[in-house]
């Protein structure tokens, strides 16, 4: 980036802005349309975010979507379409659990082979979807949708009790034991309760999919082959590595995003395991565009939506109207982008056009030409 | 391109930016933590439930625990909450729930569904003097939690004693919803009470989903599925203990000519079911509805409970409905039914919980 020019600003705020602004007047238009008052339910939602225990919430569930959308991000940025983050997340999080309940060892340890057995498994998961895109061609669309559905069972098998579970006496619940407490991730606690010590290193690990990205060789080719895979090629990247690579450096992360919840809040993995996070996922990695700026802040979007409109419902109104409002910023997002980038390029060549005219054509030489 | 792109997402960061800040910085949040947030004009009594997932509206258990409910609005007069849960939530939205039902004055504060044992047991240590109530679990107990817990095996066994007796066959079959610890307790009374009446018999046994996939408490479709294949596999009795997904069953039975058996609340009467109930021989009811009102009665009256509370038979906690009146008039089928239920109370029998 050379020069920020006040058009640039413009433009760049434009999208969000659209999307955003346009998202709330559809979700108001949607409530006004049921009978709904359009305005009190979105001001409930403004004060829920006020109370300190909502915000802890909030920002848990935001490290959570965090971890699971860079897992996304990662396959996007070499153009695969990795689904499977839900199953990965799971199984690494079921695996995790029956290892940690079954040692005992210093705490700090015992938290890293947690996190290192979570990351095995989520890599090994999302490898063989890797395996069968490089070796037989299977798109990972397909492979790894059905990886979840082979997860959910496999899970449900392992966690019998005949198997790796327990069932505690006088409980309907099926669980793989308490990980005792050398394991748990310290906490940060406040008032309004405990952050999950883990958020803070899922945003740390933002700063380390930037720079890998961005500042080594592998993120270079990585984004090369995602690009254009004939061009990596061509240039001496070996595509069938590549595409292993980003497939289990996907799954991996994606094996981290139940440690937020297994360190620091469960401590053991049972029926009512959140489900669904890597669906998420994927939402809030198109919303922040597969960058971790935006990734953190439409994971914290996403995050408030979800935990302010819970409240909601002791409040008379259908709690459902955070889910109409984050299909719909998903979609304002999608158009609004498109619209600012056509905007873009047609007033680009406007001024091109201009500069010609007045006979600086050599000036646009340096001007990089919207594809 | 590429510029703009780039730019474009520094440009939603900030934006995001600006909406979280003005989100979270629109109130001091000290406020909301100590004093309750929104209610607390008048100190009578109110009683509150979080539902299990489903929410209201799925014709079977959380609809029971709001007839309970409903029914200590209308006769102790107390005001009530109501909170549902999202799905894909996770323990600490549990608790968020539970205390914030707590902070507003509730009492007593009803988890229904065993998942919501770990946050009570976290709950109940912040609000002493509060009573928690929990459906279906024991495992956490504590002075001011009351654990309500139903024999559903004895309600199935006679289930099975019905279904043995009334099948020409020989088959029948059983629809579980999701395969969890609890529905395994309704198809190992089932099995046992068909297998003590006729030696002979068949039980074909099927589970529509694996858990943490719950839809198998809510997809009729699948309910109807199951049921077909084992109509064609010979049964013609099917006891489905399957929640909102069970109606599926009941339908591919009544369309086959066959016999239903309902659960959980007395479905022969259950209005969405009319078109079927000729066909529903009975229902094992499991009174949610009881147990919810017996404990809000127990906390309005200043003796709440605590511990658990068992609904067997012989609290009428669980039971075989009779209303249809072909189910009444078959006196044989009746006959072994009401004897096994007073075998089951005498404890001659004793009904296993797992399969």
């Amino acid at each position: 980036m050379k020069k920020f020019d006040k058009d640039r600003l413009l433009l760049a705020a434009a999208g969000p802005v659209l999307a955003l602004v346009s998202a709330l007047v559809l979700t108001m238009i949607v409530l006004a349309a049921s009978g709904v008052d359009p305005i009190d339910p979105l001001r409930i939602m403004i004060e829920q975010a006020g109370y300190e225990d909502i915000q802890v919430l909030i920002v848990n569930q935001a490290g959570i979507y965090f971890l699971a959308a860079l897992a996304v991000a990662i396959g996007f940025r070499m153009n695969l379409f990795n689904i499977g983050v839900d199953g990965q997340y799971r199984l690494a999080a079921m695996v995790s659990a029956v290892v940690g309940a079954a040692v005992s060892l210093p705490a700090p340890l015992h938290i890293l082979l947690i996190v290192l057995i979570a990351m095995a498994t989520g890599a090994f998961w999302a490898g063989i979807a890797g395996i069968l895109k490089a070796r037989r061609g299977v798109s990972e669309v397909v492979s790894t949708i059905m990886l979840n559905a082979i997860a959910t069972s496999l899970i449900a098998w392992l966690i019998l009790p005949k198997n790796l579970g327990v069932q505690p006496a006088g409980s309907n619940d099926l669980t793989t034991g308490d990980i005792p407490e050398s394991g748990w991730f310290p906490a940060v606690s406040l008032s309004g309760g405990d952050i999950y010590g883990f958020t803070f290193i899922a945003f740390a690990l933002g700063v380390v999919y930037w720079f890998v990205l961005n500042r080594t060789r592998f993120g270079f080719d990585l984004r090369a082959s995602g690009a254009s895979e004939s061009a990596a090629q061509a240039s001496g990247v070996e595509p069938k590595k590549m595409i292993m690579t980003a497939m289990l450096i996907s799954g991996a992360v994606a094996g981290l995003t139940g440690m937020p919840l297994l360190l620091g809040e469960s401590h053991t993995y049972n029926l009512s395991f959140p489900l669904g996070v890597g669906f998420t996922g994927i939402t809030v990695a198109l919303l922040g565009r597969n960058n971790p700026i935006g990734i953190f802040f439409s994971a914290f979007l996403i995050a408030f939506i979800d935990k302010a409109s819970a409240g909601l419902d002791t409040e008379g109104y259908a709690k459902e109207i955070g889910t109409i409002m984050q299909g719909l910023i998903v979609i304002a997002v999608v158009v609004s982008y498109e619209l600012v980038r056509r905007y873009g390029i047609r007033r680009q060549q406007q001024k091109v056009g201009e500069e010609l005219a007045a006979g600086h054509a050599l000036k646009t030489d340096n001007k990089e030409v919207a594809a | 391109m590429r510029r703009i792109t780039r730019i474009a997402t520094v440009g939603i960061a900030s934006a995001a930016l600006a909406l979280s800040a003005t989100a979270c910085g629109g109130k001091k949040s000290s406020d909301a933590s100590s004093s309750s947030s929104s209610s607390s004009e008048s100190k009578s009594a109110s009683a509150a439930i979080a539902y299990d997932v489903g929410g209201r509206g799925d014709q079977s258990f959380n609809d029971a625990a709001y007839a309970g409910l409903e029914k200590a609005a209308k006769d102790l007069k107390v005001k009530t909450a109501e909170a549902e849960p999202t799905e894909g939530e996770s323990e600490a939205d549990k608790v968020q729930r539970l205390t914030e039902l707590a902070r507003k004055g509730n009492n007593p504060v009803i988890g229904v569904g065993f998942s919501y044992a770990p946050a009570i047991e976290k709950v109940a240590k912040k609000f002493p003097n509060t009573t928690f109530g929990i459906i279906d679990d024991t495992s956490k107990t504590g002075s001011n939690i009351a654990n309500l817990v139903f024999n559903e095996e004895q309600g199935s066994y006679l289930a099975g004693v019905a279904a043995a007796k009334a099948s020409k066959t020989g088959t029948v079959g059983f629809i579980g919803g999701v395969e969890v610890p609890l529905i395994k307790k309704f198809q190992a009374g089932f099995e046992q009470g068909v297998k003590d009446t006729n030696p002979n018999a068949k039980v074909l046994s099927a589970y529509l989903t694996q858990p943490p996939d719950f839809s198998g408490f809510a997809k009729p479709d699948l309910g109807k599925a199951a049921a077909k294949g084992q109509l064609d596999g010979g049964a013609d009795v099917i006891y489905a203990a399957a929640g909102l997904a069970g109606s599926g069953a009941i339908e591919a039975a009544s369309s086959a000519g066959k016999w239903a058996i309902g659960v959980d609340s007395d479905q022969y009467n259950q209005p969405g079911l009319a078109k079927y109930k000729d066909h529903i021989l009975t229902s094992v009811t499991k009174d949610v509805s009881l147990a919810v009102f017996d404990l809000i009665k127990s906390v309005k009256d200043g003796k709440p409970e605590s511990g658990e509370v068992r609904y067997g038979l012989d609290k009428n906690g669980v039971a075989l409905a009779d209303s249809n009146p072909q189910y009444k008039a078959m006196s044989d089928v009746t006959a072994a039914v009401e004897k096994a239920k007073a075998d089951i109370i005498a404890k001659k029998i004793n009904v296993k919980t797992a399969p």
